[in-house]
Formats: structure tokens, C-alpha cells, sequence
């Protein structure tokens, strides 16, 4: 089961509901941090580190110039301009590469040759306690400083996490990065569940009706949940009943939730009526995330 | 003997230039050797999502230019200008086509032509 914690607008409170909702899921869970541009997950779930790897992505380089009769080849496939042909032999831009392996399979005379771009680090540990929650992973992305493009490494990172889920029978909760662009929707692509975390103000409403729009098309059931529910207005709630999405929390602004969150206390620990809502939104999220699977 | 190009908003001499290297729109061009103006469209790298500048390169590289004129040129696009053996010269950010020409032939640095 995969579940993808996202929004439009940022800030909404993504991060804060998929640590808890990790922290509190009823079996084996693997918390994925996909938000690689500023990944924050951890601030919550304190992971021990257990491994850490270098992710890269493979770009063409020039091995053979001597090799290069001018065809143009390479340059006519790419479709981002990271290879150009105009001289004795091809130059390479390899940061515009997007790693489709185009211009080195049309080289007639392989004048280029893999190499690769450094696109930053997958760390991968354990977040719960060791007595009490063995079954609590986290796996982590984080961009190279540098680094324009994000979805090279949250594919990466969702790799990995299918793997070790696979291996340990682990639910996956992912922390999506905020908005509809190409970051956002290469993290929720494979959901079975997505579940959009959103604000009760005029532009948390915009932004809630652009994400709705944005992953419409991946096919996964969609449920809001209403951060600071009691802090704005009811347009976000009408938005919901008019479109048909389930509310599946309404979390109330409280200091001491403002509080924890500075403290990188996540929402379960502060027990009471809050803990209460996690748990019984754990449980709407499941029922989503089932409901998506069987389509 | 050179073609020299200059980013421009129009595609003859007396209209103006246009600051920008890899969205404009086209380039005009003044070969030295036949003192004959021509064009060539930019439209293509215009809509590019990224690259605008490196296809601009190209393209005036295919087309055997020696000499761009123009605003300014980003590190990438001033990358692949240099590999084609293209001298950029910034710094032109208004004034026709026609101007910017004659200003370049007449620096001393460049010795005319």
C-alpha cells in the first residue's frame, strides 16, 4: 500500500501529518521523504542513519571524439538541448540531461559513452524504537546542492523504498513536495491513495483546486485534510462537498501543536484529542488507500 | 570575411535590436565578404522550455556565423558559442541592427573589416 502525503499550496502541513501518520500506522511502515529539494521528515522522525548512498543519473559524455562525423545524430534526438552537433565532435551541456540514453544509442561510431551527473544522496534508517516499533523506516532524498532537477532523485528514492518494502511487507507513507509541478507528480505517481493537506484560506482554496486538478489524471482517490481547520473559513469544506472528495481530518490550530512542531514533536506525542484525530485518520487513510488499490 | 549577426526584434537592418541572445526572435545578418544582409528566425528556441540560448548557438553556428551581436549571453549559451568558435559581443541593448553593424566594424580593436 502506497499513500502520498502532498498539497498545493506549501506550507499546509504536509510533513507534519506524514510523520504522524507513520509514526501512529498499525503495521509495518516505511516513511519516504520525497520532498529532496528541502527534505524535513527527519526533523520529526529522528531516524538512525543505517545506510547512505550516493544517487546519480546517467548522461552521455564524449569518450571518442575522433571517432564523430559531424551527422548530427545525437543532437537531433535530444529533446532538451544537452547535446549540440555543429563542429568536429558533439558538446555535451550535462546538466540539461535528462537521462533518456537517446543521443548514445543513434551514435553510429559510439563517440559517446556513459558517464554520469551526481544528483545527491538517499539515506535510508531506522525510525522508530527499537522495542517498541522495530517495523519503522525511513528513507530519505536529498538534492545536491547545485542539483536543478528534482524527479531524477525522487524516482530514485521511490525505488529504493519499493524495495525495502518489498522486503519487510511495509506499508509506504510519502511526504510529497509541495505544489503541481514536476516534483509533486513524480512523487505521487505510483500512490494508491493521495491525500492533500490543506489550508482554510482563499489562496490554501487555489492551490487545493490546482493540486485536485493536477493529479486528477494519476487516478488514485483523493482525501483533504483541513489544517487549522478552525483558523479561516468553510470554502475549503464546500470546496470538498460540491467536488465529492471526503474530508478525512479537520485538525484544529492549537498553540501546543504550533509548539511541538517547532520542537520537531510529532502530532502522536502530544497524546489527547490530537492523538485521537491521528489515529482515527490513519484509519480514513487506509480505507482510501484500499479503495485505490482495488480499481 | 565574416557573417556577423545581431539579435534582433524585425528581420531587416533598419529594424531594432533585440537585447535578449537565445528568445530572440531572430537574427540579422551582414556578411562582410558580399556586404549582402539576410535573416535567420529564431522562432524554434523562442518556445523552448530550457536550452533557448544553446539552440540559438547552434543554429547561428550551422548557418557559419563568426560574429554575434547582442545584450547578453548566459554561461551556457556563452559555452557553446566559444566550442563553435563564435565571438559574442555584449553590451547591445537597443539602437537598429543597422548601427550596431557599422559600430563593429569601426572599433579599432576589431581592426575594421
Amino acid at each position: 500500500m502506497i499513500v502520498a502525503v502532498a498539497s498545493g499550496k506549501g506550507g499546509t502541513g504536509k510533513t507534519t501529518v506524514a510523520a504522524a501518520l507513520a509514526r501512529v500506522w498499525e503495521r509495518p511502515c516505511l516513511a519516504v521523504d520525497a520532498d529532496v529539494e528541502e527534505p524535513n521528515l527527519d526533523l520529526y522522525l529522528r531516524a538512525r542513519e543505517v545506510a547512505r548512498d550516493r544517487a546519480a543519473i546517467e548522461v552521455p559524455q564524449v569518450g571518442h571524439s575522433e571517432r564523430c562525423d559531424g551527422c548530427g545524430a545525437c543532437a537531433e534526438i535530444c529533446a532538451f538541448k544537452a547535446v549540440l552537433a555543429f563542429g568536429d565532435f558533439p558538446v555535451v551541456f550535462a546538466e540539461m540531461c535528462h537521462g533518456c540514453g537517446g543521443c548514445i544509442a543513434v551514435c553510429p561510431h559510439g563517440v559517446l559513452v556513459p558517464g554520469a551527473r551526481e544528483l545527491g544522496a538517499v539515506r535510508r534508517g531506522r525510525a522508530g524504537a527499537a522495542e517498541s516499533r522495530p517495523d519503522l523506516w525511513l528513507i530519505e532524498g536529498r538534492l545536491r546542492v547545485g542539483e536543478a532537477m528534482s524527479p531524477p532523485l525522487i524516482r530514485q528514492v521511490l525505488r529504493d523504498a519499493a524495495a525495502l518494502a518489498a522486503e519487510t511487507g511495509a506499508d509506504i507513507v510519502i511526504d510529497a513536495p509541495p505544489g503541481t509541478s514536476c516534483p509533486a507528480m513524480a512523487a505521487v505517481r505510483d500512490a494508491d491513495a493521495i491525500v492533500l493537506v490543506a489550508e482554510p484560506t482563499p489562496f490554501g482554496l487555489h492551490d487545493l483546486g490546482l493540486a485536485v486538478r493536477a493529479f486528477a489524471d494519476q487516478g488514485a482517490p483523493i482525501g483533504v485534510v483541513v489544517n487549522r481547520a478552525d483558523l479561516g473559513d468553510s470554502s475549503v469544506q464546500a470546496f470538498c462537498g460540491d467536488t465529492g472528495l471526503p474530508v478525512l481530518a479537520e485538525l484544529p490550530f492549537r498553540r501546543e501543536i504550533a509548539a511541538a512542531c517547532a520542537r520537531g514533536v510529532p502530532l502522536d506525542r502530544l497524546g489527547g484529542e490530537t492523538l485521537r484525530a491521528v489515529t482515527a485518520l490513519a484509519d480514513a487513510v487506509r480505507d482510501l488507500a484500499e479503495q485505490g488499490m482495488r480499481r | 570575411m565574416t557573417r556577423i549577426a545581431t539579435s534582433a526584434r524585425g528581420s531587416a537592418p533598419d529594424d531594432g535590436v533585440d537585447p535578449r541572445f537565445g528568445r530572440a526572435k531572430g537574427f540579422v545578418v551582414f556578411d562582410t565578404a558580399t556586404q549582402a544582409w539576410s535573416y535567420i528566425a529564431n522562432d524554434a528556441a523562442c518556445d523552448l522550455p530550457q536550452g533557448a540560448g544553446l539552440a540559438a548557438a547552434e543554429r547561428l553556428a550551422r548557418a557559419g556565423v563568426g560574429v554575434v551581436l547582442t545584450g547578453s549571453v548566459g554561461p551556457k549559451a556563452a559555452q557553446a558559442l566559444a566550442a563553435a568558435r563564435i565571438v559574442a559581443h555584449e553590451g547591445r541593448f537597443g539602437g537598429l541592427v543597422r548601427q550596431a553593424v557599422a559600430d563593429h566594424l569601426a572599433a579599432p580593436e576589431h581592426g575594421g573589416e
